[in-house]
């Protein structure tokens, strides 16, 4: 088999407030990529005050001192596409422009960078609490399952562990929430120190360096953000349930797994692929094609910095209870994690890594492209350079390995099992499944 | 890791914005084109940055080609294309794809039919010869169709629930009752119910055919390699689709407003739109830069009204949406409940305003024009985005050089020509407004518009 050369180049310079800047070089489209990640997300907020990193994240886009007539204005102007998200472990912001408009993108974020808070109103934010507020309602309230999420988090994590709640957060803490809050938040972490900006695509490194410094070495280095410890365990198979709007009813199966990266987190994400995604998958052709009791299912390893989880899904198709549903997967589970996957499947897991981490090097900027994934290694790892590894850790699974993972992690005992019905059908949802409120 | 001498002693210049630089002219790649005696055109666009490929077919049939009475046939031949080949079962298939590691897709619009397989380009020639038993030569099989039906009656039992789904399928049905863009590529329960195994044989044996198709290689290939490989693979597929889908006639005297009652929704799904421009509109260009100031973008009219000053929505948009026939013009944004008529009022005012009253200032025509042309080239850099450019041309019949123009003339449009294209393609009087949400919380103020009484929609009028 020919060996193809996946890495992406780059070198990797700290200025002196410890700002990282990575730089990767590819003239094939005359475009640049501009990628900020702060080390911050829901993770490091509290209780009673969550939701505060992503509303941060939308105030990024309101203006700052000395360009204080929205973001988005100058930079579309100038033919750039940006955007920005948050999740439970960073932030992240881009912009790709026209190579010549490199140097208006570093203005523009070393700006908000280093004076977002003296063009930081109430009315700013007061506005944007409510369209966070909409929000919520768009993504969560007011679609069908949109909840379930919510009540997964809750019953998986511990009421002080930060992956308990959303990043969206509370509606009560959204409303509660206050301007100095914000303000606060954002002297924290909003600091070089817990930073890493990647300029990718038609640079000369040399001179996009030399931007990178003149904007953003001025700054106080402020500190890297303290890392977050906290432990979650289940010691049960813990049954919950909710009424939804919805016609048919879904099974949501979770276990509590490994750290991006860390051991095991490469097996069990082949695992989920093999079990559930797919019409090649196990779970596929036994619930959907086979027998059809369902009329999907998914599966997927979330790996996050301090902790991972598994999660399998499935809706019932008319007629048919989730507790059916619930007994065909865990069958499916214990088969594979006796008799391991088949030389096949490992096989397959193989070449479909391989091209997955091809697609990954088409693209200089946005979500997933080149600078968003130096900069996934450097903060999480402190190694932009992990690249060919994380791609060594799909080729490095075996049958016995990845058994061993889902033997170990995917204990029917140690599980949240959560049933969304139809309102008034409770009848459907798994066995002996307790209700709860989720808003 | 490089260590970083001392800081310089320039000082920023915050007292203004840098001005960008000239951008690097952008060239779209020659596409390689030839015709296969059996009608089939091969495309070819190379960009071999990645070892990658990425194969499109077009079929120029779509959802507008169900017979009446059939709405959902084209998506439910669709879906049964890659339930296996001769032999091959279903499941065959799929791990014949899954050993390429290939990302296989069809998807399908109302002119359209269109399978993609992506693949690491050592895999190219494998990969197309499943793409021609998928396409070419389905089994069609009873127990498979029986399989699909129903998972796509389940799916249209699901769509119930989602205010968004409801909302573009009764706008849909609203704007162009029978005519052929009237429904959802997926139909509706009745429809689905009635089809047989034989209705989906029938439509692939007169619409799946050579003579509307277009074979798109994109990425890492080269054009005498692609078209051997088509030919073998492809050359003995035959046949002659149907003729092309014509207009039929519209609805006449829209009432104005409508409701899909939701209660107790936090939300109301707001649509906005009227029957407007088709794609081989002379007026193309100017409506794209028309749209983008009006609701295409972040610093749009209507999103910085509803929701950066008003925080009534997360997200607010509109679009033409462009065909070969004429196409929809829609507004869309969820809107809080106690909101809904506020908005319904200021977007039609948006909508009115921008044909005349209130003409776009030349700021806003400068900034909607260069967010159109000056980042241009990042929508060519994947083997994909080359394929889907290569796409519109085939679908819409566009010129070669329709892309290396874009730039040009979009420069061109000026105030005048948006004010003078929106008051051709829309007419606030023919605008019809759809809402799914709360009838008893949001009555009150929609009675208060000047549309007379909401017209309430039951669940079969859509």
């Amino acid at each position: 088999m020919r060996r193809l050369p996946l890495n992406i180049s780059f070198t990797k310079h700290t200025l002196a407030n410890g700002l990282d800047v990575l730089l990767h070089e590819d003239h094939g489209c005359p475009i640049v990529a501009v990628n900020l990640w702060y080390h911050v997300g829901s993770k490091n907020e509290r209780p009673g005050h969550t939701g505060f990193a992503h509303l941060f994240e939308h105030l990024m886009f309101e203006g700052s001192q000395h360009y204080d007539r929205g973001y988005f204005q100058p930079l579309q102007g100038a033919g750039a596409t940006l955007n920005g998200s948050t999740n439970a472990d960073r932030t992240n912001y881009w912009e790709v422009v026209p190579s010549g408009a490199l140097e208006l993108a570093l203005w523009m974020e070393s700006d908000r960078m280093g004076y977002l808070l003296p063009a930081l109103t109430d009315a700013k934010f007061s506005n944007q609490r409510d369209v966070v507020l909409n929000e919520r309602r768009q993504n969560y309230e007011n679609r069908p399952y949109g909840l379930a999420i919510i009540a997964l988090l809750e019953a998986l994590f511990p009421p002080d562990h930060p992956y308990h709640w959303t990043t969206i957060g509370a509606i009560a803490d959204l409303q509660a929430a206050r301007l100095d809050d914000m303000q606060a938040f954002f002297r924290r972490y909003y600091r070089p120190a817990n930073a890493s900006i990647a300029l990718a695509g038609d640079i000369n490194p040399e001179d996009a360096l030399g931007l990178a410094r003149h904007y953003f070495e001025d700054f106080d280095p402020g500190e890297r953000a303290e890392p977050v410890r906290a432990a979650a365990a289940l010691s049960r198979d813990e049954r919950i349930q909710f009424e939804d709007r919805v016609e048919l009813p879904r099974l949501y199966l979770a276990w509590l797994t490994p750290a991006m990266f860390a051991e095991g987190d490469a097996d069990l994400d082949l695992a989920t692929d093999l079990l559930a995604n797919g019409k090649t998958s196990r779970l596929y052709r036994r619930l959907v094609f086979d027998a059809r009791i369902a009329t999907d299912v998914s599966a997927s390893q979330n790996s996050r910095e301090i902790a991972g989880y598994t999660q399998i899904t499935a809706t019932a198709a008319p007629g048919h209870a989730l507790g059916e549903l619930e007994h065909a997967i865990l069958e499916e589970i214990v088969r594979l994690t006796q008799s391991g996957p088949t030389d096949e499947e490992i096989e397959r897991g193989r070449v479909q890594a391989e091209s997955q981490f091809m697609l990954r090097l088409q693209t200089v900027g946005g979500f997933g492209g080149k600078s968003d994934q130096l900069n996934a290694y450097n903060v999480f790892l402190g190694d932009p350079a992990y690249f060919d590894r994380d791609l060594a850790r799909y080729q490095a699974v075996t049958g016995a390995s990845l058994r061993a993972a889902a033997a170990r992690y995917l204990d029917p005992a140690r599980r949240v099992t959560l049933s969304v019905v139809p309102q008034g059908r409770t009848a459907l949802a798994a066995p002996g499944s307790e209700p709860v409120v989720v808003s | 890791m490089t260590p970083v001498p001392a800081p310089r002693a320039a000082r920023v210049d915050r007292s203004r914005l840098p001005e960008p630089g000239p951008a690097r002219s952008f060239a779209f790649p020659a596409i390689d084109k030839s015709t296969l005696a059996n009608g089939l055109r091969v495309w070819t666009v190379r960009h071999p940055r990645v070892p990658l490929v990425a194969f499109t077919l077009l079929i120029r049939r779509g959802a507008a080609s169900d017979p009446p009475g059939q709405e959902g046939l084209a998506a439910v031949t669709a879906d049964m294309l890659d339930e296996g080949s001769g032999e091959r079962s279903s499941i065959e298939m799929h791990e014949a794809l899954a050993r390429l590691g290939a990302q296989f897709d069809t998807d399908i619009g109302s002119d359209a039919t269109v399978a993609s397989l992506t693949v690491l380009s050592r895999f190219a020639d494998r990969a197309l010869a499943l793409l021609s038993d998928i396409v070419v030569r389905p089994a069609l099989r009873e127990n498979d169709f029986t399989r699909v039906r129903q998972l796509r009656l389940h799916r249209l039992t699901q769509l119930r629930d989602m205010p968004g789904a409801v909302a573009d399928r009764a706008l849909l049905k609203l704007l162009y009752g029978t005519h052929p863009y009237g429904h959802l590529p997926i139909g509706t329960e009745t429809t689905l119910a009635a089809m047989t195994l034989d209705d989906v044989r029938a439509f692939h044996a007169r619409a799946i055919r050579p003579s509307v198709a277009t074979l798109i290689a994109a990425g890492d290939c080269d054009h005498q390699g692609v078209l051997g490989l088509a030919a073998d693979t492809f050359g003995d597929w035959r046949g002659s689709s149907d003729g092309e889908v014509v207009s039929t006639s519209l609805p006449s005297a829209l009432s104005r407003l409508h409701v899909v009652p939701r209660p107790r929704a936090p939300q109301s799904e707001l649509r906005i739109g009227q029957v407007s421009a088709a794609r081989d509109t002379p007026d193309y260009h100017a409506l794209v830069v028309a749209n983008t100031i009006l609701g295409g973008q972040f610093v749009s009219r209507i999103n910085l009204n509803l929701r950066e000053e008003k925080g009534l929505t997360y997200s607010a948009r509109t679009a033409f949406e462009f065909r070969r026939l004429s196409g929809p013009f829609v507004l869309q944004a969820g809107v809080q409940t106690s909101g809904t008529a506020r908005a319904i009022e200021e977007s039609i005012g948006e909508i009115a305003g921008i044909r005349g009253p209130r003409p776009v200032t030349s700021e806003e025509l400068a900034l909607g024009v260069a967010a159109l042309t000056r980042g241009y080239a990042r929508n060519f850099e994947t083997a994909e985005q080359f394929g889907r450019a290569a796409l519109q041309l085939a679908l819409y019949d566009l010129p070669d050089d329709y892309f290396e123009q874009f730039v040009d003339r979009t420069e061109r449009v000026t105030g005048a020509d948006v004010s003078r294209v929106m008051a051709r393609h829309l007419d606030p009087s023919q605008l019809t407004t759809l809402v799914v949400g709360d009838v008893d919380a949001i009555a009150p103020d929609l009675a208060r518009l000047g549309f007379g009484e909401p017209i309430v929609l039951s669940s079969d009028a859509y």
